[in-house]
């Protein structure tokens, strides 16, 4: 990922070969500063021993990891068995962002479809009543949501007069909650590239497919979405990524009462444990993990580029 | 061309004159919890005094400690701790002195809140407002006998279920330890572990965990109990929930926030200031119009509200026992308490 803003460089361009490296200068610096220096520190800080009430003492430990692998029981002095209290939130959040993903993808690829399908002069039109109500805050979209899912709010209240219902069902502080909350939040995240990658696409491919008697499902299977999947395969980790660190939906949607992994990283720094060892550690592992699923991204890129030539 | 360049010079003398007055500008900085001082305070002071007022806001005692440990000491003049994190950030040397002589309003507080253990003779802090925490219960929900603790961690069929918890270790296993009748910080392994039972059993019954929309739960309907401070919950009730204040037989948290001089604070001076400000009466009695609770000072009840006076979240019945403060826990029990909490969250 660092990478990106010097290999996107002109190489062509000769006017500033003197002077390209001073005039990455400032990205580098921006990069190295706010991005990789928080994350020495946090990786540094995760094998560092934990002061009582936050704060970290400098001396090397291992106990940070050790909480995160191995349960000692309640007063940490019994044999070590393997904890599964991170492993089961971990799994949550992964399931979770997983879910949101696969839901942003079902509904995001025919909308990105259907918008990179009218004609050019509308096209705009609809791309900004996607984003239109992303120009609202984060807090302010998940916190409206809450009220329209609450027991007694209007999408209730319009099942139970319209006689869908008899009594109200409970949607706020679910999993159901945190779904909905999820994919409302990252949806254009999938819509966007999905439909940058099908505005570019030939449409002459599908129609030679037709003329090769492919039916529309096969022809959408092998020709169409091959060539969009780098839009796909962007979309899906804009929503991932993003999904997986989330807790204002778990929070205030999923009523705080399981920790996603978000949620325990903050407990770690801001709650009553005040463990920032073992915040950095559990940090570190999720980063890892992001990091894997990036890394699997870049070698199908890459991948896809050979094949494509 | 002149025109613009006319107009670049006037900017600068502007910035310059600002900036001059900015430098002649007193200042004070403030870290306050949310919702929590009327900003027309605030204004007064700043009328009466010269001094700019900047305030940042916090939700959690322990998140405002995190955040002074991670770099904020030094910014801020004053915080508004609560009881238990006075004598913590004590222990941990945030905190500046002050002798009584230097507040001229010093006399005004109430005799009991000067000599109070977690800052004995108070050197560090004056006392800002004080309270309970308990929980309220939706009355068109339920109509048995809520003063027990039982509402919240063995609930009654209609309420199981519609049931908040603030989202905050100290109160919640404080409150349980009540429930338990085991002392605070017990070291005793079977009771500890009766502590993590008790949590594990009632948490199906709970519906979420809530600290800064504790009000907001209850007055939506979204919860049918809600544990909450006294003041919140009376502010819950003029918003139109039909709810009433639990004090529970086997005990209740009582709190004092305090408004204390921070170490390596910027503005000294103009922090002993305000905290006399504070003192005044008047001042007082305005935060506790405000924010429904109880000022420690001597003097206020002329400037109350009337119907504060009479408000059931302030008039425990004769009965009810007196509110407990959370205590400060040593090393080895707070990891524990650390255990359980993750436990009830996992």
């Amino acid at each position: 990922m660092a990478g990106g803003p010097a290999a996107g460089g002109g190489a062509s361009s000769s006017t500033f070969a003197g002077i390209r490296h001073w005039l990455l200068l400032p990205s580098w610096l921006v990069i190295g500063f706010f991005l990789l220096l928080p994350v020495l520190l946090m990786l540094v800080y995760s094998f560092l021993t934990k002061d009582f009430r936050g704060g970290v003492i400098w001396e090397f430990s291992l106990a940070a990891y050790d909480q995160f692998i191995f349960d000692r029981g309640l007063f940490g002095d019994e044999p070590p068995t393997i904890e599964w209290i991170y492993i089961q939130i971990f799994w949550r959040s992964i399931w979770q962002a997983l879910l949101a993903t696969i839901l942003c993808l079902v509904i995001g690829f025919p909308t990105a479809y259907f918008i990179a399908t009218r004609p050019q002069n509308t096209r705009m039109l609809w791309l900004f009543l996607i984003t239109v109500p992303y120009w609202v805050n984060l807090l302010i979209r998940t916190v409206s949501m809450k009220f329209l899912i609450r027991d007694n709010g209007p999408l209730n209240e319009w099942f139970l007069a319209a006689g869908l219902l008899d009594s109200p069902i409970r949607m706020i502080n679910t999993d159901f909650a945190v779904q909905l909350g999820l994919f409302y939040s990252y949806l254009p995240f999938m819509v966007l590239p999905i439909y940058a990658s099908v505005e570019r696409y030939n449409f002459a491919l599908s129609e030679a497919a037709a003329d090769l008697y492919a039916d529309r499902w096969t022809a959408l299977r092998l020709v169409v979405i091959p060539a969009v999947s780098p839009g796909i395969i962007a979309g899906c980790i804009l929503v991932f990524v993003p999904s997986l660190g989330a807790f204002l939906a778990p929070d205030l949607l999923g009523g705080a009462k399981n920790f996603m992994i978000g949620s325990l990283i903050e407990e770690q720094f801001k709650g009553n444990a005040g463990n920032w060892p073992f915040g950095a550690a559990a940090s570190m592992i999720l980063l890892t993990m992001v990091l894997i699923v990036l890394m699997i991204y870049a070698r199908q890129q890459a991948r896809g580029e050979r094949e494509g030539r | 061309m002149r025109k613009f360049l006319k107009l670049g010079a006037a900017a600068l003398a502007l910035t310059m004159v600002s900036g001059g007055m900015a430098q002649a500008q007193e200042k004070l900085s403030i870290y306050h919890w949310f919702e929590y001082i009327p900003q027309e305070l605030l204004d007064k002071f700043s009328e009466e005094t010269g001094i700019e007022v900047t305030m940042d806001t916090f939700d959690s005692n322990e998140a405002m400690l995190a955040n002074l440990k991670a770099g904020s000491l030094g910014s801020y003049d004053v915080a508004v701790p609560g009881d238990y994190m006075v004598e913590i950030m004590i222990n941990e040397g945030m905190l500046d002195t002050f002798e009584s002589s230097e507040l001229s309003n010093f006399g005004n507080i109430q005799p009991q809140w000067v000599d109070v253990p977690f800052d004995p003779g108070r050197k560090h802090s004056i006392p800002y407002q004080w309270g309970s925490t308990s929980f309220s219960v939706n009355r068109d929900d339920f109509g048995g006998d809520i003063n027990t603790t039982s509402i919240l961690f063995d609930p009654p069929a209609d309420l199981q279920g519609k049931i908040n918890m603030l989202d905050s270790q100290g109160e919640v296993l404080t409150m349980a330890s009540l429930h338990l009748g085991i002392p605070q910080c017990s070291q005793d392994r079977e009771q500890l572990k009766a502590l993590d039972e008790l949590l594990q059993g009632a948490k199906p019954h709970w519906a979420s965990f809530n600290s800064d929309g504790a009000k907001d739960v209850l007055v939506s309907g979204d919860a049918a109990v809600g544990m909450i401070w006294n003041g919140f919950s009376a502010k819950a009730r003029a918003e139109g929930a039909n709810i009433e204040y639990a004090y529970p037989k086997e005990g209740y948290l009582v709190w004092m926030d305090n408004v204390v001089l921070l170490k390596d604070a910027p503005n000294r001076a103009n922090a002993l200031k305000f905290m006399d400000f504070l003192l005044e009466p008047e001042n007082a009695a305005a935060v506790t119009n405000y924010a429904r609770y109880t000022a420690g000072v001597n003097g206020v009840d002329e400037f109350l509200d009337p119907e504060l006076k009479t408000s059931p979240e302030q008039s425990p019945p004769a009965d009810a026992p007196a509110g407990v403060f959370v205590a400060v826990c040593d090393e080895a029990t707070q990891s524990v308490y650390d255990s359980i909490w993750t436990r009830l969250k996992k």
